[in-house]
């Protein structure tokens, strides 16, 4: 299980990267989801696959016994997920209005502060 | 419990709900502000003058012991940075009340500058891997809003890529986290430093090490990844290019400091080779990017990523020297950065451009101004006995020290190279007569009188002081830098006084 795991986030840092690659800003931001979730599910995998075993101590017990699902790694992609949910609201806001001020979605075309 | 490490991230916190309350008056606002960053600055230097007695001081939240609760350390270090971050946001909340314009501060100006101190705050201060990636993004949220407010062209198209460049940067810090943890089953720095020596692949520590050093390194402006800070940080108001120029990349480079003086020491041989050659090229590059402009704030900007360099030396060259002169290196850079932003922004006033082609005059009208500006200039090309003078001395001896003798003259000629750009804005904005095409200068010429300019000189001449304290005074300073490298060089006080039970 974890191997597979293992192709399909590197495919989904893959395809955020070409997404992001483009020039359209609007394929850029969904290369940003992409990457945000990419590396949520590496945080997932990484900390090992538990099936079937809630952190629970049983009744009567003092302390949990055997092997457990870690939930630490879940409390962090749920924090990481709250935050790349506002950078993206904020993302599309900013793409939105970029739009509407350039009158352009083509990176290539944003380049008057580079040089 | 002592609450003092904690209070820097609760009063900027606290400052900014209170101004979102008082979202219809601006005065209040603008009130909170000054009476907000004061108190962080007092706290600030009240905790630096705890962590040099007793070392660090250590909360932990909710008060579960050490490696299951997230920490606050402080540090020496922490507690310098934090003071800069409160001179800082003092200087530019002040600076502020002159300068953002009635229709930024009416949409939330204030609030957003409190946010961004409260995340720098918590990034100096934590002493957790992943809370450092919430204080991270905490910070950078509020930056991003601070950069768009105004909504300009050139505003939309910086942003685009200062975000873009930071989220990568974010998304590579939470999955090295991520494989981090993987290995160490720890997110407290203390702990996994401890736990690091024993992880089965060394290989793979090493792979994440990158990892970290790439992302921080975006965050802090290194070679190869600098592009998106000069596109941005001249689009937004001054006062915000100020706080920018002088706060954000300055946390990469305490995120740097911090993880490769505790964590990644495995293999310095490895590691800090690279940042050494990061270093030597982040300046060569980033002065060379300055020579070739002709707006007074990109020169500027360009100027960040080559004083980055200095900074990524003192940690590269991993002597304790190079440490202390890579702490001093930063006090001394925070705020002499600000100030010439702040300087420019002043010229911008009097004469309505950032081109220096359409500036010129000012050292005739106002020579205290040119004064002003040749200090922290100066300071920043190293000229004795300004405060850069003796930052530069400590990195390029220690760098002789080890031998990196290339590097040395790099780090030297840098310098003269930086020397060339302050005199090229010296003798283009003040020395140059106006050109003719400027037909109005009004203000320049004081026929305008600008109500309520004082707000502008007064940290200009505030931090210029400390540029001369520095400078003339430095042997205290030089002991603070001294005992945060101390520190730095034995991470085992450290994990001592995170793990060890010593915590108030």
């Amino acid at each position: 299980m974890a191997t597979l795991m293992a192709y399909v986030i590197g495919l989904l840092f893959t395809a955020s990267i070409y997404m992001m690659l483009r020039r359209s800003i609007v394929k850029l931001v969904i290369g940003l989801i992409i990457l945000s979730n990419a590396a949520n599910l590496l945080i997932f995998v990484v900390a090992g696959l538990t099936r079937g075993a809630p952190p629970l101590i049983p009744e009567g017990a003092q302390q949990i016994s055997g092997a457990v699902a870690d939930p630490l790694p879940q409390a962090l992609i749920l924090t990481a997920i709250v935050i790349a949910f506002s950078v993206l609201a904020f993302a599309v806001v900013l793409i939105r209005r970029a739009y509407e001020v350039v009158g352009t979605d083509d990176l290539d075309q944003m380049k008057d502060t580079d040089t | 419990m002592n609450l003092a490490p904690v209070l820097p991230i609760l009063i900027p916190l606290c400052a900014g709900a209170l101004s979102l309350a008082c979202w219809r008056s601006i005065r209040l606002q603008r009130l909170i502000a000054v009476i907000a960053t004061g108190l962080l600055l007092a706290v600030s230097i009240w905790l630096l003058m705890l962590t040099m007695e007793h070392g660090f001081l250590v909360v932990e939240m909710g008060s579960w012991p050490a490696p299951f609760s997230i920490v606050f350390v402080a540090d020496v270090l922490s507690a310098i940075m934090i003071v800069l971050t409160g001179l800082i946001g003092l200087a530019i909340a002040i600076y502020s009340l002159a300068s953002i314009p009635n229709g930024h501060q009416r949409f939330g100006y204030f609030p957003l500058m409190h946010l961004l101190l409260a995340g720098v705050g918590g990034a100096f201060l934590t002493g957790d891997i992943f809370n450092l990636f919430v204080w991270f993004e905490v910070m950078l949220l509020a930056s991003f809003a601070l950069l768009t407010l105004g909504g300009e062209r050139a505003q939309m198209e910086g942003a685009i890529k200062y975000v873009t460049l930071n989220l990568f940067s974010s998304a590579m810090f939470l999955s090295a986290v991520g494989l981090l943890y993987g290995m160490v089953g720890t997110l407290n720095m203390a702990d996994i430093a401890q736990k690091v020596n024993s992880v089965e692949d060394p290989g793979m520590v090493t792979v994440v090490s990158m990892m970290f050093m790439i992302s921080f390194g975006i965050k802090a402006a290194a070679f190869p990844l600098f592009f998106w800070l000069p596109a941005s940080y001249h689009t937004p108001q001054v006062a915000v290019s100020a706080l920018f120029a002088g706060l954000l990349t300055k946390v990469g480079v305490y995120a740097l400091y911090r993880v490769f003086t505790l964590i990644f020491t495995q293999e310095v041989g490895y590691t800090h080779t690279i940042l050494l050659w990061a270093a030597t090229l982040t300046m060569i590059t980033g002065v060379l990017g300055a020579a070739a402009q002709f707006e007074f704030r990109r020169i500027l900007s360009f100027h960040i990523i080559s004083q980055i360099g200095y900074m990524i030396l003192g940690l590269a060259l991993f002597t304790p020297l190079a440490l202390i002169g890579g702490v001093f290196y930063i006090m001394h850079h925070i705020i002499v950065k600000t100030n010439l932003f702040l300087v420019s922004g002043i010229t911008y006033r009097l004469l309505g451009s950032y081109e220096l082609k359409d500036l010129g005059g000012v050292y005739r009208q106002r020579p205290y101004l040119a004064l002003l500006f040749l200090i922290p200039a100066l300071s920043l090309a190293g000229i004795p006995p300004l405060s850069g003078f003796f930052a530069k001395f400590i990195v390029v001896r220690a760098s002789l020290e080890a031998s990196e003798h290339l590097v040395a003259g790099v780090a030297l000629l840098v310098g003269l190279l930086t020397l060339y750009s302050m005199i090229k804005i010296w003798a283009e904005v003040f020395w140059k007569k106006l050109p003719e095409h400027v037909t109005d200068d009004s203000r320049l010429n004081g026929e305008v009188k600008d109500k309520g300019s004082w707000a502008l000189y007064v940290p200009v001449v505030g931090l210029a002081v400390c540029t001369l304290i520095i400078g003339l005074y430095g042997q205290p300073i030089y002991i603070l830098a001294e005992t945060a490298a101390d520190q730095l060089m034995n991470p085992q006080l450290y994990i001592e006084a995170v793990l060890g039970g010593q915590s108030q």
